[in-house]
Formats: C-alpha cells, sequence, structure tokens
C-alpha cells in the first residue's frame, strides 16, 4: 500500500516538476559574479563610484532617484563613504556634489520661488516636473523611478546588466513599431510582431533605446569604459541604492546565525539531559 | 487550567495574592506542572513555535506602525524610507515581511500535524475550530498586511480579493463598495485595512488564549492517539517541554535568520517594489505564496461566484471535519489506508499550491498539446487544478466519512508506555521519571 503510495507521489512530483514553457518569454538574465552576492558579498566601493557617474551622467537625464538623498552617497556603505566623516552630511565629496546642482524652495523671508545650490540632506532632483512632462519628453513612456529598481525586477542586478548591455538588431522577420527597440532581456511577448520561421524571438520591445556606449563616459579610475563595464558598474550603484543596508544586514546576520547555532547546540545538549532517563 | 492544582505559594506575597488573584497558580498549571504526554515527537513543537511566531510579528509591527504613513500618496515611500532611514528598520521591517511567511510555514505543518495524528477528534472539537478560527483571522490579516506597502501586488490583490464579494448575488455589490470605503480601492481601503490589520492580531491573541485554554482541558493528543491512562504517560511541561520546544524553536529561528538576512525578498514578488498604479495592471497578479492553494480553487472553478463558495468551502470544511471522519481511531499510525489518503491529500495540497503560482493555461507537461476537455487543455494547469481540488475536497467529505467505516485499523497500543518506544530510557528500566532540577 505504502509502496503505491510513494509511486503516485513520484509520479506527481514528475508532472508538477517540470518547468512552464509559457509562450514569449524574456532570456535569462547572463549572470555576473557581483562582489555583492553570497552571504559575505559586499559593495566594490571604486565600482560605486564608477556607476554612480554612469547614473549620473547618462540615466538620470530621465530617470528620477526620488528616494536617495546627497547624504546616502556617503552613508556608511555607499560610493563616497569616508571613514573620517561618520555623519554623512560632512563629508566634502557629498557636500560638492550636491552644490552641483540647483534645488526649487521658496525663500523662507520673501516666498518667491527661487533656486539655490543643494544640499547634503537634498533628495536627488528629478529631471522632469511632472509625469506628464516625463511622457512628453520620451514619446508617451514614463522612465520608470529607478529608487528601488534592483528590487523590483527579477534577478536585481543581472537584469539591469543584461538589459543596458543586451539591445541588438532585431532578427529578421520582427516588425518593430517606431520609438520602440528590441531588447531579448525585456519582459513581453514578441509572437504578434514575428514573421519569421519558427519561434518567435525571446524579450519584448522597450521604449528606451540603447544608451550605453564606448568611452560614453570617462571613468576616473581609469577604468576601460566599455558598455559591459558600464552595465555593470550601473547595476551595481543600482542595486547598492535598492539596498543601502544590504552589508549592514549581512554582518548583522553572521553574528545571529552564530548566535543561533550556538543556542541550538546549547538547547539540544540540555534536552539530551534532561529526558535521558525518561523512555519517550 | 483544569483538574486538580498542584501549585503550592511557598512565599507570603504569594500567598495573599493566590487568595486575591490566583494568576501565578494559572501559569504553574499550565506551563510548568501541565501533564503532557511523554511520546510527543517533533511534530508537536509547532504549536509554541506560532506562539513565538505571533509575538515576532505583533513586536515588529507595533514598531513599524509607528513610523508608517497610511495614505496612498506616502504608504509606499514610508515604507522605504523605514528600510533607509529608521535605526534598524530594515531588520525590523524584513522580520515583519519575513516572519509572516514563517507563521504560514508554522501553521501548516501544526494544521498537518492535527490531521494526521487525529488532534480534531472527541474530546478535541472546540480545540480544532478554535484553530480553524484563527487560522482564518491570520488570512485576514495577512491579506491587509501586504496591501499596506501600497506596491503594484497589494494594490492588484486588493482588487481581485475584494472583487470575490462582488460575485455574491444581490448584496455583492453592495458589500463591495462597504468594504472598499468607495467606489474603488483607494485611501479609504488603505486606511480601514490598517487599522484592521492592526486589531486583528490581538483578536488572534485573544483566540490563542482560548485555544491554548481548550487544550489544557482534555490535555494533549499525542503520536499514538491513544488516552493518557497515568501519570506513568505523561511528564510534566517544564523542564521536559519548555526545553524541547526552546530547541526546535531556535532551529526554526535560524531558519527564518536565513531568509531575513540573506534572502529576504525570495518570499515576496519584484512587482511589490513598483508603486501602485491602478492604470497599469501586472502581467500576472499573484497572492503571496501561502494563498496558492486557495487561489488555485478558486480559478479552477469556470464560474466566479462557484469558485469563491468552493474557496471559502474549502476553509469551511475544515470546521466541520471532527463530524466528518468517522474512524474511532486517532492517529494514522493505526490506520495504514487512511495513511495513504493523508499522503495524497499533502500532495494535492501542494499541487494546489503549485498551480496558484501558475498561469492557468500553462501547460504541465511542457510542450504536450492533447485535447481540449470542456474549455481547457487537459494538459494544463487549470485541469490539473481541478483534480487537486476534487481530491481536496473528497478527502473530507467522501473518503473520511467512507473510510472509517470500513477500514481495518492495525491494534492500537494498550497505553503511551505500552509500545515500544523509540529512545528507551539510558538509565536501567524501573528508574522513576524525575525531572532534572534546575541548574
Amino acid at each position: 500500500m505504502l509502496r503505491k503510495g510513494i509511486a503516485l507521489a513520484a509520479l506527481g512530483l514528475a508532472l508538477v516538476g517540470g518547468p512552464a514553457l509559457a509562450a514569449g518569454e524574456a532570456a535569462p538574465p547572463k549572470h555576473v559574479d557581483f562582489s555583492f552576492k553570497g552571504p559575505f558579498g559586499k559593495f566594490d566601493q571604486a565600482q560605486l563610484q564608477r556607476g554612480y557617474k554612469v547614473y549620473r551622467e547618462v540615466c538620470a537625464a530621465c530617470h528620477s532617484m526620488e528616494l536617495l538623498s546627497f547624504r546616502n552617497l556617503g552613508q556608511k556603505g555607499g560610493p563616497f563613504y569616508d571613514p573620517d566623516y561618520s555623519n554623512p552630511n560632512d563629508n566634502p565629496y557629498v557636500k560638492t556634489i550636491a552644490a552641483e546642482y540647483q534645488i526649487n524652495d521658496i525663500d523662507s523671508e520673501t516666498g518667491d520661488v527661487i533656486q539655490r545650490p543643494g544640499t547634503s540632506a537634498d533628495s536627488f532632483p528629478s529631471p522632469f516636473p511632472n509625469e506628464a512632462a516625463a511622457r512628453a519628453s520620451n514619446g508617451g513612456a514614463l522612465p520608470p523611478d529607478l529608487s528601488v529598481m534592483a528590487k523590483a525586477r527579477h534577478h536585481g542586478a543581472d537584469y539591469i546588466y543584461s538589459l543596458m548591455s543586451g539591445y541588438r538588431e532585431p532578427p529578421a522577420g520582427l516588425q518593430v513599431a517606431a520609438g520602440q527597440y528590441y531588447n531579448p532581456y525585456m519582459a513581453g511577448d514578441t509572437t504578434p510582431f514575428w514573421t519569421g520561421e519558427g519561434h518567435a524571438p525571446p524579450g519584448g520591445f522597450i521604449a528606451m533605446p540603447p544608451q550605453l556606449a564606448a568611452d560614453k563616459v570617462t571613468f576616473d579610475d581609469g577604468t576601460p569604459s566599455t558598455i559591459d563595464q558600464q552595465a555593470k558598474d550601473v547595476a551595481a550603484f543600482l542595486t547598492w541604492a535598492s539596498e543601502p543596508k544590504m552589508e549592514e544586514r549581512k554582518a548583522f546576520g553572521f553574528g545571529a546565525m552564530i548566535y543561533l547555532i550556538i543556542f541550538a547546540g546549547l538547547l539540544y545538549a540540555s534536552y539530551r539531559r534532561i529526558w535521558r532517563n525518561v523512555a519517550h | 487550567m483544569s483538574g486538580h492544582s498542584t501549585y503550592e505559594p511557598k512565599t507570603g506575597v504569594e500567598r495573599w495574592l493566590d487568595t486575591r488573584l490566583p494568576i501565578i497558580r494559572l501559569g504553574w498549571d499550565s506551563v510548568v506542572d501541565y501533564p503532557t504526554p511523554k511520546n510527543l515527537n517533533y511534530w508537536w513543537t509547532f504549536g509554541g513555535i506560532l506562539a513565538v511566531c505571533l509575538m515576532i510579528q505583533i513586536v515588529t509591527g507595533v514598531v513599524l506602525a509607528m513610523h508608517y504613513v497610511p495614505h496612498i500618496d506616502h504608504a509606499f515611500a514610508s515604507v522605504e524610507r523605514i528600510m533607509r532611514d529608521v535605526n534598524y528598520g530594515w531588520l525590523v521591517r524584513y522580520m515583519h515581511a519575513n516572519g509572516a511567511s514563517m507563521f504560514f510555514i508554522a501553521v501548516y505543518i501544526h494544521m498537518f500535524r492535527g490531521l494526521y495524528y487525529g488532534s480534531y477528534k472527541a474530546p478535541r472539537e472546540v480545540l480544532w475550530i478554535l484553530g480553524c478560527i484563527i487560522y482564518l483571522l491570520m488570512m485576514a490579516t495577512a491579506f491587509m498586511g501586504y496591501v499596506l506597502p501600497w506596491g503594484q501586488m497589494s494594490f492588484h490583490g486588493a482588487v481581485v480579493i475584494t472583487n470575490l464579494f462582488g460575485a455574491l448575488p444581490i448584496v455583492g455589490e453592495a458589500i463591495t463598495t462597504w468594504l472598499w470605503g468607495g467606489f474603488a480601492v483607494d485611501n479609504a481601503t488603505l486606511n480601514r485595512f490598517f487599522s484592521l490589520h492592526f486589531l486583528l492580531p490581538y483578536m488572534i491573541a485573544g483566540v490563542v488564549g482560548l485555544h491554548i485554554w481548550a487544550l489544557h482541558v482534555p490535555g494533549n493528543n499525542n503520536p499514538t492517539g491513544v488516552n493518557v491512562k497515568s501519570k506513568a504517560d505523561t511528564v510534566p511541561f517544564h523542564p521536559y517541554y519548555t526545553v524541547k520546544d526552546g530547541f526546535a524553536i531556535v532551529l526554526f529561528l535560524i531558519l527564518f535568520a536565513s531568509f531575513l538576512f540573506y534572502n529576504p525578498n525570495a518570499l515576496g514578488h519584484a512587482d511589490n517594489y513598483i508603486p501602485a498604479n491602478p492604470l497599469v495592471t501586472p502581467s500576472h497578479i499573484v497572492p503571496e505564496w501561502y494563498f496558492l492553494p486557495f487561489y488555485a480553487i478558486l480559478r479552477a472553478v469556470p464560474d466566479k461566484l462557484g469558485g469563491v463558495i468552493l474557496m471559502f468551502g474549502a476553509i469551511a470544511v475544515l470546521f466541520v471535519l471532527p463530524w466528518l471522519d468517522t474512524s474511532k481511531v486517532r492517529s494514522m499510525r493505526y490506520r495504514p489506508t487512511g495513511k495513504l489518503y493523508f499522503l495524497i491529500f499533502v500532495l494535492a495540497c501542494l499541487v494546489l499550491g503549485y498551480c496558484g503560482g501558475q498561469l492557468p493555461d500553462n501547460h504541465v507537461i511542457p510542450g504536450l498539446s492533447t485535447f481540449t476537455l470542456i474549455d481547457a487543455d487537459l494538459n494544463s494547469m487549470v485541469w490539473l487544478s481541478r483534480l487537486a481540488t476534487l481530491y481536496y475536497f473528497g478527502y473530507f467529505l467522501v473518503i473520511l466519512p467512507i473510510l472509517g467505516l470500513t477500514e481495518t485499523p492495525l491494534p492500537q497500543p494498550e497505553s503511551i508506555s505500552t509500545p515500544v518506544l523509540s529512545h528507551p530510557a539510558s538509565t536501567p528500566a524501573g528508574a522513576t521519571a524525575a525531572p532534572e532540577k534546575k541548574g
């Protein structure tokens, strides 16, 4: 009877175990050995600085990052963290970066609308005053806010890297509408636009044209500025922006795990000792 | 909480208090001297684990409520602010979010344990029903909690679930409007969900008190399902089960911590980090993993009202289970046929959970198209869901009632102490079970 049950269970598992293959799926993102992966992973500060530069010189033209403030750049684990400035608001890099922006404000004396240089406490200014303006400048598409982008997509950093470096010419037989670009890593379904042979190509259409190009951003540390490098660095920066407390979390977790494992060992020893005279 | 109390006040203060409010006596009888069957296995530790889960959720939830802003324009950003700017806010928020999943893992194991060992049978029917009420409250609480971050899945999940009530004839539309506090899921909905999400955990805590009370009257069931016959069958709860439960709780916390610290978003959905937008519907709306079996049942029925009835029926049937199972034998250990049907039942629940996360038209066996039966290909998730749904209800409504009358159970032991014990005492027989003194 039990053997029959096991056989049935095995059959059931075989039935449910197969991967679902739906029509029109995006290509699986390429795996990158980012420094922050794994239980002891940490952000590479030089990479975060390069990534910030890519964000600032390329992405920030259209994408906002409303949840980030300049001070975040100088906090522990951030791109411009300096142990000499435990208060990131005092960090000279951060102050300089902030001061390069003009922030809309109200003059507290006159009530006039003014612009003043940014401070560490200001949040990143958005490129467009509102959604309508953003859409009007981007052919009707809204560039999403990037504050938590690495958490808002499956495979976070790998996905961002793959998408940014993965643009290619659409295969012959794929019709791409005006203002759209083919990307094999974009979610979507190309089947309705496919007139070629066989299976429709993976991926979908994205309103953002390819953004990265070799030497488009000059890296201050001399790292060769290839598309691949820019994509990796900006993916790392956006991952940090999504999870600025990740290093703290993993370090805390290591301590908590050691504590729990020792505690479990002590409790097990107590359990064996207390129960040794009881048949159970 | 019942029977003869062995508490003896030792100090003047205790004697004074005992004649006025015997609260120390209550605690003593409930968690120190409470006679517990000595053969409980690790499946029995999940009650204690659940108590810890509830406490973690309440403590972290109260702290989160100090920082959270229940407004559609601010909720999403306020949750992120907790993670970024509140001291250890990331810890509190990830604890609460993952804690909900851990709570459900533990409650499902706890329920399957009750089903396997017949813990719902007389005289524990009320205990079981109270547990079902707790489970129902947990589902409501978890659903409303998931709405609070106001991400895409929060919003569209709330739309889908509240719209289910619209399937009810005549009153459906009025109920939906009443739930929403308006004509769509909007700020009023978020506000009331926040209020109720704060209230329900205390109702759960209250019912948990009743659940423990109802446990302590008949006492624990045990893996043999045989009643406790004498004192030789039991040990005092403390230290025997405080230490065993404590060990299991810490093991469970290690599992919890591995998600919390190393993969805090694995059990959630990436789309919920996209702020809610009523104008953009996610391509694939899925509830949290612990609702997937019910979601599969809902979608297995082509008719909306029928699906809603079946989904709620899947929970309602649990309430009457004590009267559906006709077998006098509690533990499946002595019901070989019942055990087989139970294992298939567990499998059916897992299959339903799997189907709930898939698109209904997805193929079960990839790349194989068979023939269309009624409205869908036979090799599709929707048909697999239907099969599993049929078994889910069949198990309760057909198998358990009939099997109890037809099967031949194995002989049951005379008492807990008589069967061959899996862990004999290491000291010679005859040594009495004396509780280890502290220290």
